[in-house]
């Protein structure tokens, strides 16, 4: 192969594969979104046809509306369904990274042959199924639970509430956090601390300005790879939260599994990825700079 | 190597390791440290005077950065005490201490810029505002960096780092400033220009500077004394022309500049003339600088510039060691060239300016020569 | 140059954050020997749960069609991520290239229910018949990204001059490719087809848009009895999926310890 052929191989195969299972669906999404749901197969209007022609696809474009995003703006359970949902996420995110960096710091300063031993305890977790650690939960945190069985005195409702869904995020997202906090920490230059040590700089305050800022761009990656797939989570709040626990991806899941409203499902897909869009953006350049930077 | 040259006038009087009235400023009283099984440094004691330019010199791994780390107080001795100022610094933690490093890897802050990593030290010690900014400034023209404080570390060269490692710890005004192999990640010719410059600079300062280094050449240049190390001990303390002239044990001898070494035996001692059989001859050397016994196993050594060499017709100086070889490699540096002369199943070294711009009659390959080495210049090594 | 007390935090810090990624997995496994129906109380220890898991055939294909889809979308999505790290880390410049690391980074962040439901409106307009390939392609889709960024951190740190040094000693393109390239990204390559692979194994939402009928994956299958209730014959299922990922890891990571070693 030429050095040209080779270079448009690696560059096309991936792009193309992306660009067709990514990209374009985004655009059938969209599309969707500005369809009507129909008790037919497939459920929505219309259906453009390769055969149509282009009289017959202008006509049918003009079926085409903002409804669905109307229904959206005009009824609060969606909005709140997405306030909820970045609520959620947020506070989330926070507890992640108040949980998170104490591990990750402890981790980087652990003896060297320790390190690895930590990382592989961090990740084995997460290995495990995602679905299985949630469904551990409930059997933690349900009305006749173990964590009511040990507090026999004052049972807590926290079973079927925003609180399980917290927690349960919480402990589904810990090794997203935890890892680049610990990949900024390891490779911080130990001297650094002794420098600031040096001149004068007690240990305390040294955390907060020499190894904060230097682990900021784990604190990032952290905090954007826990947001963003927080805000769409579905199995979390459906296994742990209750009736009135509203999360957008579950939402969509709704509209889409129970009620068949293929449109409606892809309106509400359409607004969590123009909301998420400038978080997945920061993410995504972010994470193109530190690894080309040769991290 | 060269004798260093150094302008006598200005350090001559300088020597208060010799008296007994001073009061040192840094001082290692039997200090031991050991990390788990290994020994860094082994029960070792010496004495820094204010105003010094204190050498720390051994390859990597005698111990040296150990004992400077000790001072700044990122380790603490396993036994022994180390003291600033007649006070025990025992429980003192690095950022309470008096004294400041500048790093091997100069540690400078890489989310802050030259002003901010040079201000640092003296925000930490609460200093006013305005105070800080015309130390800041006055330490940036000291280093010749008044242009480049808005800059980050990332965006200067090697040298111009060093200069902001140096202003930062400077700034402070330590009692001690402590050098970590400061000058390493420089190249050759800068690497002599700074050398100049830190001596100019800690004496305009009257600062007390301890450097510790691998680089023989850095030590005698800067060095008003040099405590050579060797796994963990002391192997010589002095100044840089009694380390070189008078090496008291056969490591110093070899590990500062070239020498030649024969072993032999003492034939007769008569004050501090001593005589010495050797693989070359008898050999007398006029100093030893310890008495010995007949029948004792020593060495003798000289340095390969001490060598004269002797044409064939001419005579050696009188008094002079003769020996009788031939030429097996000649390395010509420019200014000095070193001649490689077999003599007796040994391999020596002479080494000889070159004085004449073309030497019509210069030696070669194979030549037989008679090399002369004056008994004042062998030195008697018992250790 | 450690103070005791910051000793004492990192202790604290570990002991509890590890507490807490473990406990309910221990207690998870714990209660798959639980004699008892009843999930909570202790009835003496037995492995009636696990027995009963072998006549349950439903499970059993599924666990066998999710391991099939897995080991595929990963062959896929191990490829697919090499060569888009390759190309973010080897060409400079290129037309789109920005769009090209939008695409790769995007999905390792994208809310699955997003990427799910595109798959599957993908598929509906195409006209595919949804199951084993369109679970297959949806998940190599949105596991190579993940793949690419871990090779890629490999790739940056690659020495090209022993690319070039073999070059000059007369290899070939494609042989210094195999030969040199290829040896020492591997271990990379490698963590990243496990990576992908159990992202698959693991993934319920993507799974649920875009399979058909007769391609019901483990998790979906898990999922709905989940939905029901806690038995203990999940907590049986978790247990041995758990020691199954345990050793795949430890012999994973024990291989690319070597390759490391090697490498």
């Amino acid at each position: 192969m030429s050095e040209r052929a080779t270079r448009r191989t690696i560059i096309l195969v991936p792009y193309l594969w992306l660009a067709l299972f990514f990209l374009v669906p985004f655009a059938i999404v969209a599309k969707m979104s500005l369809s009507q749901v129909a008790t037919a197969i497939p459920p929505y209007t219309p259906v453009f046809g390769l055969e149509d022609g282009p009289a017959v696809w202008l006509a049918k474009a003009r079926e085409l509306s903002l409804d669905n995003y109307a229904v959206l703006a005009g009824d609060r359970l969606y909005i709140d369904a997405f306030l909820s949902s970045l609520r959620i996420a947020l506070i989330g995110t926070a507890i992640l990274l108040l949980i998170g960096y104490p591990m990750a710091h402890a981790m980087a300063r652990a003896p060297e042959r320790w390190r690895a031993v930590l990382v592989m305890a961090v990740i084995l977790p997460f290995w495990t199924s995602f679905l299985i650690r949630v469904y551990a939960w409930i059997g933690i945190l349900k009305p006749e639970g173990l964590l009511n069985e040990l507090l026999i005195g004052a049972p807590l409702a926290i079973a079927n509430t925003e609180t399980a869904v917290i927690i349960g995020v919480v402990y589904s997202y810990l090794p997203f956090m935890v890892l680049p906090l610990y990949a900024a920490l390891e490779r911080m230059d130990r001297t650094l601390l002794e420098a600031a040590a040096d001149l004068g700089c007690p240990p305390w305050l040294a955390f907060w300005r020499i190894t904060v800022p230097l682990s900021l761009p784990g604190i990032v990656a952290g905090c954007f790879l826990c947001f963003i797939p927080i805000t769409g989570e579905v199995v979390i709040p459906d296994l742990l939260g209750g009736s009135d626990t509203l999360m957008i991806g579950k939402t969509l899941w709704t509209e889409f599994f129970s009620n068949r409203d293929w449109p409606v499902a892809s309106a509400v897909a359409v607004v969590l990825l123009v909301i998420l869009v400038g978080p997945i953006m920061v993410y995504q350049r972010h994470q193109g700079r530190q690894l080309e930077a040769g991290r | 190597m060269e004798p260093p040259e150094r302008p006598a006038a200005h350090r001559a009087a300088f020597a208060p390791w010799d008296d007994p009235a001073a009061r040192p400023l840094v001082v290692y009283d039997g200090v031991t440290k050991r990390f788990g099984a290994e020994t860094a440094v082994v029960d070792l004691s010496l004495a820094v005077y204010e105003r010094e330019f204190f050498a720390l010199l051994g390859p990597s791994g005698c111990g040296k950065s150990t004992l400077m780390r000790m001072l700044a107080g990122f380790e603490s001795p396993s036994e022994g005490r180390v003291l600033l100022a007649g006070e025990d610094l025992a429980g003192v933690p690095p950022h309470l201490r008096p004294v400041n490093m500048m790093f091997q890897s100069y540690a400078l802050f890489p989310h802050m810029s030259v002003e901010t990593n040079i201000a640092f030290g003296l925000a930490m010690e609460g200093r006013p505002r305005d105070e800080i900014g015309a130390r800041v400034g006055e330490a940036l023209r000291m280093v010749k960096l008044d242009g480049l404080a808005g800059r980050k570390p990332h965006q200067l060269s090697g040298g111009q780092r060093q200069r902001v490692a140096l202003a930062r710890a400077l700034v402070k005004r330590p009692k001690v400033l402590l050098l970590d192999e400061p000058l390493g990640a420089l190249d050759r010719k800068l690497r002599e220009e700074t050398q100049f410059e830190l001596m100019a600079l800690q004496e305009r300062l009257g600062l007390t500077f301890i450097i510790v280094t691998h680089d023989q050449d850095e030590a005698m240049t800067m060095a008003t004394r040099i405590a050579v190390m060797d796994k963990g001990r002391l192997a010589q303390i002095g100044t840089p022309r009694a380390i070189y002239e008078a090496p008291t044990t056969r490591y110093v001898a070899d590990f500062i500049g070239d020498i030649n070494l024969v072993e032999g035996k003492v034939t007769g001692a008569e004050g501090s003339r001593v005589s010495v059989m050797t693989a070359l001859g008898d050999m007398v050397v006029a100093e030893a600088s310890e008495p010995v016994s007949v029948g004792q196993a020593v060495a003798v050594a000289w340095r390969p510039e001490k060598t004269r060499l002797v044409r064939a017709g001419e005579t050696g100086p009188a008094g002079s060691v003769m020996l009788t070889g031939t030429i097996a490699d000649i390395g010509y540096l420019g200014d000095w060239s070193t001649y490689h002369v077999d003599i007796g199943g040994l391999r020596l070294k002479a080494a000889l300016a070159n004085a004449v711009r073309r030497a019509e009659d210069a030696v070669d390959w194979g030549d037989p020569v008679r090399l002369a080495v004056a008994p004042e210049a062998l030195i008697l090594l018992v250790r | 140059m450690m103070s005791p007390r910051s000793r004492y935090l990192d202790a604290t810090a570990l002991t509890l954050g590890f507490a807490f990624l473990y406990l309910p997995i221990v207690i998870l496994v714990i209660f798959s020997f639980n004699a008892s129906q009843l999930v909570t109380v202790w009835g003496g220890f037995s492995t009636r749960w696990y027995a009963g898991l072998w006549q349950n055939r439903q499970l059993m294909d599924a666990a066998w069609m999710t391991l099939k889809v897995a080991t595929l979308s990963a062959l896929l999505a191990t490829v697919i991520g090499t060569l888009a790290a390759l190309a973010l880390t080897r060409y400079a410049r290129f037309r789109g290239r920005t769009l090209f690391s939008g695409l790769v980074y995007a999905p390792i962040v994208m809310p699955e229910v997003i990427t799910g439901l595109s798959l599957l409106l993908l598929f509906v307009s195409l006209g595919l018949e949804r199951g084993f390939w369109t679970v297959t392609v949806a998940h190599a889709t949105f596991t190579c990204g993940f793949v690419a960024v871990v090779v890629q951190s490999r790739l940056v740190t690659f020495d090209r001059s022993l690319e070039e040094a073999a070059a000059d000693l007369g290899a070939k393109p494609w042989q210094v490719f195999t030969h040199v390239t290829l040896p020492i990204i591997a271990p990379a390559v490698i963590a990243g087809f496990l990576l992908a692979f159990t992202l698959s194994l693991d993934d319920l939402v993507i799974a649920s848009f875009t399979t058909g009928p007769g391609a019901t994956t483990l998790p979906m299958r898990v999922y709905s009895q989940v939905r029901l209730g806690v038995t203990p014959e999940i907590n049986a299922i978790s247990t041995l999926m758990i020691a199954a990922v345990t050793v795949l890891v430890i012999a994973a990571s024990l291989a690319t310890k070597r390759g490391a070693a090697r490498g």
